[in-house]
């Protein structure tokens, strides 16, 4: 093993993952490679959820290949930042929206 | 900017670049040798299949300097094809009627004098003629106004190329101000018919990575730039092809510079496509070079790899030879078997060959 938790060349070892439970990865990267086929979203499209979703996950893989595929696949910087805007403020957002169950309990017990 | 030749630079030597190319930059990066892999598809040692496309690269010259150029063509070079090569080379075609399509190209082939001249003569020989035209050399000049006419006269299919639908990439790859004086290019081609259906004259987009990385799917690229294209700037194509960047000359500078060498040729090589390396445009093309010499394709050109067989000028080009002879490979050649593989007709095993 590694000294460090994440190693960037771990990457191109995924596939590998079936090595030890070849019936379960294999189905797994089957419905993976279905998945990212351009079919009702184009797989353009899907690249740019990939990486909104990658960083709302911080998945260091994740982001280091969408961000590959997703550039590759004509998206610009700036589209691509937007993307990850729009996982912070999932994000951001579905912590704050606890703020009102915060509200209410505070309520229920404040005189 | 300045072509590596007038730097000086070390990549402008092919002996330097083929070293690097072979060898890498550091004992860290083994990958498998090209012809390995073409042996494992039972392609090696790589023959030509017909010879049927004549690609002449009439000179180095030209008004941009890109800088992925595999040819490092720029304002600050001379080195142009004499009217007596091109005699030769119309001498070849006389003679030779398998080879159906001339293919033309540069730097920027309309800057050589004799570029309207030697396209007259091919026309009168009924050859199917394509021009890799850069764009901008027709906004560069009042003298180049008047080239969408001209290639409309000669039925010529022009071959431009766009990095992209958007100003950022291109003009990041080929200079600031290409990709608007670009689109006013495409529009006046649009005015005169190219493009546009019903005329058969056919306009088609050449698209490659600004970056270190391959072209995705042409299918869906294309359909990307009609789109853009079109409801933008009102402008119409024909066909767009994904041509991938090989690891040569400016480009090769660039990945070394950016840090991106090793992981592009892991790239390459772990996209090996054993469909594209049977289509690789090699086994049907041969390539002539400013000064006459022949060479299996624009790439070992630019590596100063003579064709392996006897006649190595076009003044004693031998079809027989030609048609025996064993392909030169490298390295390099990774670039062409990549993924759906790349070409001067774009892919080669996505949709099959375009032509």
């Amino acid at each position: 093993m590694s000294e460090h938790y994440y190693n960037k060349k771990d990457l191109a070892k995924f596939s590998k993952v079936a090595d030890f439970q070849k019936n379960l990865g294999d189905k797994f990267f089957d419905y993976y490679g279905e998945v990212f086929k351009d079919s009702e979203l184009t797989a353009r499209e899907k690249a740019l959820i990939a990486l909104a979703v990658s960083h709302a996950v911080q998945c260091p893989y994740c982001i280091d290949a969408y961000s590959s595929d997703a550039f590759e696949k004509g998206w610009s910087e700036a589209q691509m930042m937007e993307a990850v805007h729009v996982a912070c403020a999932i994000r951001g957002g579905a912590s704050l929206v606890h703020g009102v169950q915060m509200m209410e309990k505070v309520k229920e017990i404040a005189m | 900017m300045k072509s590596l030749k007038a730097q000086h630079h070390i990549l402008a030597d092919a002996y330097a670049q083929i070293g690097i190319i072979e060898h890498g930059m550091s004992d860290d990066l083994v990958l498998p040798l090209f012809r390995e892999k073409l042996r494992q598809s039972g392609l090696y040692p790589l023959k030509p299949t017909e010879i049927t496309i004549f690609q002449v690269n009439i000179g180095k010259m030209c008004n941009q300097t890109c800088k992925h150029c595999h040819v490092d063509a720029g304002p600050d070079r001379k080195e142009i094809m004499t009217r007596e090569t091109m005699q030769q080379c119309l001498a070849v075609l006389e003679e030779n009627e398998q080879l159906k399509t001339v293919d033309i190209t540069g730097g920027a082939p309309e800057m050589n004098p004799e570029f309207r001249w030697f396209i007259a003569e091919i026309a009168k020989l009924n050859r199917h003629i394509i021009v890799r035209c850069n764009l901008t050399i027709i906004l560069a000049n009042r003298k180049y106004h008047d080239l969408p006419r001209f290639y409309k006269q000669h039925r010529i299919e022009v071959v431009s190329s766009l990095p992209f639908y958007t100003q950022d990439r291109t003009d990041r790859q080929r200079g600031n101000g290409v990709f608007e004086d670009s689109i006013k290019a495409l529009q006046l081609l649009n005015e005169v018919g190219y493009g546009k259906a019903g005329t058969g004259l056919v306009l088609n987009l050449a698209y490659n990575p600004a970056g270190a990385f391959l072209p995705p799917s042409q299918a869906a690229l294309e359909s990307e730039y009609k789109e853009v294209l079109e409801q933008r700037f009102g402008i119409v194509f024909n066909n767009l092809l994904a041509i991938t960047n090989l690891p040569i000359s400016r480009y090769l500078d660039y990945l070394l510079i950016s840090g991106n060498y090793e992981s592009y040729m892991e790239k390459l090589v772990n996209a090996y496509n054993p469909i594209a390396a049977e289509n690789v445009m090699c086994r049907n093309t041969i390539s002539v070079g400013w000064d006459g010499y022949l060479y299996d394709c624009d790439f070992n050109q630019m590596l100063e790899l003579q064709v392996d067989c006897s006649g190595k000028h076009i003044r004693e080009f031998d079809a027989g030879a030609l048609a025996k002879r064993e392909i030169i490979t490298g390295q390099h050649c990774y670039g062409c078997t990549a993924g759906s593989g790349s070409s001067c007709g774009g892919a080669i095993a996505e949709n099959g060959p375009k032509r």
